[in-house]
């Protein structure tokens, strides 16, 4: 049965085990249900389709928020939900994309989902699939990987309109960004940039949910911070 | 003579060609070989920059989209820079891509450390299910990338180029080819080792036995070789030495057996040069392999 935004704390507190990812898992919250509730042209019935939108969560610490949602939206059972992290679960303390249905990549170190992004909308392009986006989850501390910035520079540079990345801001890096420096590093790539509210769902919807110009594009969401 | 290098850039050119799921990703290195399939396919071949880690990401990426991504560098940049990229990226994800290096141990002998990469393979070793193939001439590098992209939905293949090369070429064969008989021994020559090989060995009642296929390693065809051979093996691998000895350990488990491992040696020369001369620094020319095999042999 397909739950409810309201229902989705109750789908995390079924996650027993020892969650060390707290804030992290609360801060994504809100952008994933979006997607998945308004944004992702994605379905349990149609996880192999090659025109379905593609969603990656590089930030792959702390998925108890993404594993409630894909609970909630029925690619995986309920059940799977209590058990999370033990020795039998398909639900680690970060995702694997060959254990559970919907998750397309399996991350957990840093800085690789935007670059794997970059190749996947590169792909589905060259492949005539021109409809399908490709949505990448990062945080803003996340971005201090240097992986990143290849990916920032050249995706501008290429011009990869199908790509979309959304920067959980919760200003957690240590030299961080600074009011605006997020999309600042993005926009003098060529990448087309906007700030939302990252608890706003109407904001997040159109923001996420804008017809692409024929650039790249960032969604920063910006929720309260971490202290 | 074409080297590797060319032929191969002219192969994935015609792989571009005739499947529309094969996908070139580079880093600036050969750009200019690809220069006619990039105007012919821009959408598949793809020069990322100086950013050795998008490009194994973008290869992994390619993937995920159902592509027969081809990714290629120099060696040190391909598979140690970006280690985490090829574990992460590539073998973690089961994406799979076939990645061509150039450079091998000490083809840029003159160029230093920073561009020699001996322990490519053993790096590469720690990863499950990844194909490794080191051929020993161009003309068997077509065939070695055509069956690497054939045979992707299995898992991803490592090929190896380099610019030593042996006299000739050898048909493709996925595992031991016997060279020549011999009962004191079964010497392996792993790619563009066998002629000096074969220089070494002469008159010693040895078999030489070739292969370009390193990873999956062919126990059953070694384990016959040995067994008419004394169990005595010599291992002559062109990268850093005894990469292969667990395998052959494997392959012998349970007999007694000896074993030399011939391969490029861990200290740092700090030397110049040419590819010869390293070739004399580690002892895998023919006069340092007949050295090593006639200690190992009156041992």
């Amino acid at each position: 049965m397909s739950r409810t935004y309201a229902e989705l704390p109750g789908l995390m507190t079924v996650m027993t085990g020892d969650e060390k990812h707290g804030p992290s898992a609360t801060s994504t919250l809100d952008v994933l249900w979006v997607l998945y509730d308004r944004v992702l042209r994605v379905s349990p019935d149609r996880l192999d389709d090659p025109g379905r939108d593609r969603f990656l969560l590089s930030k792959g610490h702390g998925p108890a928020a993404y594993y409630a949602v894909l609970a909630a939206k029925e690619f995986i059972p309920e059940s799977w939900l209590a058990g999370f992290g033990s020795a039998g679960s398909r639900l680690g303390y970060h995702p694997d994309r060959t254990l559970v249905p919907g998750v397309e990549i399996a991350s957990g170190s840093l800085g690789h989902g935007l670059p794997l992004g970059v190749g996947l909308a590169h792909g589905l392009l060259a492949r005539g699939l021109a409809r399908p986006r490709v949505f990448v989850l990062v945080g803003d501390a996340e971005l201090d990987e240097g992986s990143n910035n290849e990916a920032i520079v050249y995706a501008g540079a290429a011009g990869l309109p199908n790509l979309c990345v959304i920067a959980v801001d919760n200003q957690s890096s240590s030299y961080g960004w600074g009011p605006g420096g997020i999309e600042a590093h993005f926009a003098v790539s060529g990448w087309s940039v906007t700030r939302v509210s990252g608890r706003d769902h109407a904001s997040l919807a159109s923001a996420l949910g804008a017809a692409s110009d024929r650039r790249p594009r960032l969604v920063v969401a910006a929720v309260e911070g971490k202290s | 003579m074409t080297d590797m290098r060319t032929v191969f850039a002219s192969a994935a050119s015609s792989l571009l060609d005739e499947d529309p799921l094969v996908a070139v990703v580079l880093a600036e290195i050969s750009a200019d070989l690809f220069a006619k399939a990039a105007a012919r396919h821009p959408d598949r071949v793809l020069n990322v920059g100086i950013r050795e880690q998008l490009m194994v990401s973008v290869g992994g990426g390619l993937a995920l989209a159902g592509l027969r991504p081809i990714v290629h560098t120099y060696a040190p940049f391909l598979v140690e820079r970006a280690f985490e990229q090829v574990k992460l990226d590539l073998s973690h994800q089961e994406a799979r891509a076939v990645l061509v290096s150039i450079g091998a141990s000490y083809d840029a002998a003159r160029a230093g450390r920073t561009h020699q990469a001996p322990e490519d393979v053993a790096l590469l070793d720690t990863l499950p299910g990844f194909a490794v193939q080191v051929p020993g001439h161009p003309d068997e590098v077509p065939g070695l990338l055509r069956e690497a992209v054939a045979v992707l939905d299995s898992g991803s293949v490592y090929l190896r180029l380099s610019t030593e090369s042996n006299r000739s070429a050898l048909p493709l064969w996925p595992g031991m080819q016997v060279v020549r008989p011999g009962r004191q021994a079964v010497v392996v020559a792993v790619g563009p080792t066998l002629s000096p090989v074969l220089d070494a060995v002469g008159d010693l009642d040895v078999a030489v036995a070739y292969t370009t296929t390193v990873r999956p390693f062919d126990a059953e065809g070694l384990r016959a070789l040995a067994l008419s051979s004394g169990l005595a093996v010599v291992l002559v691998e062109p990268y850093l030495a005894g990469t292969s000895a667990h395998a052959v350990s494997s392959a012998l488990a349970g007999r007694a057996f000896r074993l030399l491992s011939l391969g490029v040696g861990r200290s740092e020369l700090r030397r110049y040069g040419t590819p010869a001369y390293h070739a004399a620094l580690h002892g895998l020319d023919a006069t340092g392999i007949r050295r090593s095999v006639t200690d190992f042999l009156g041992a």
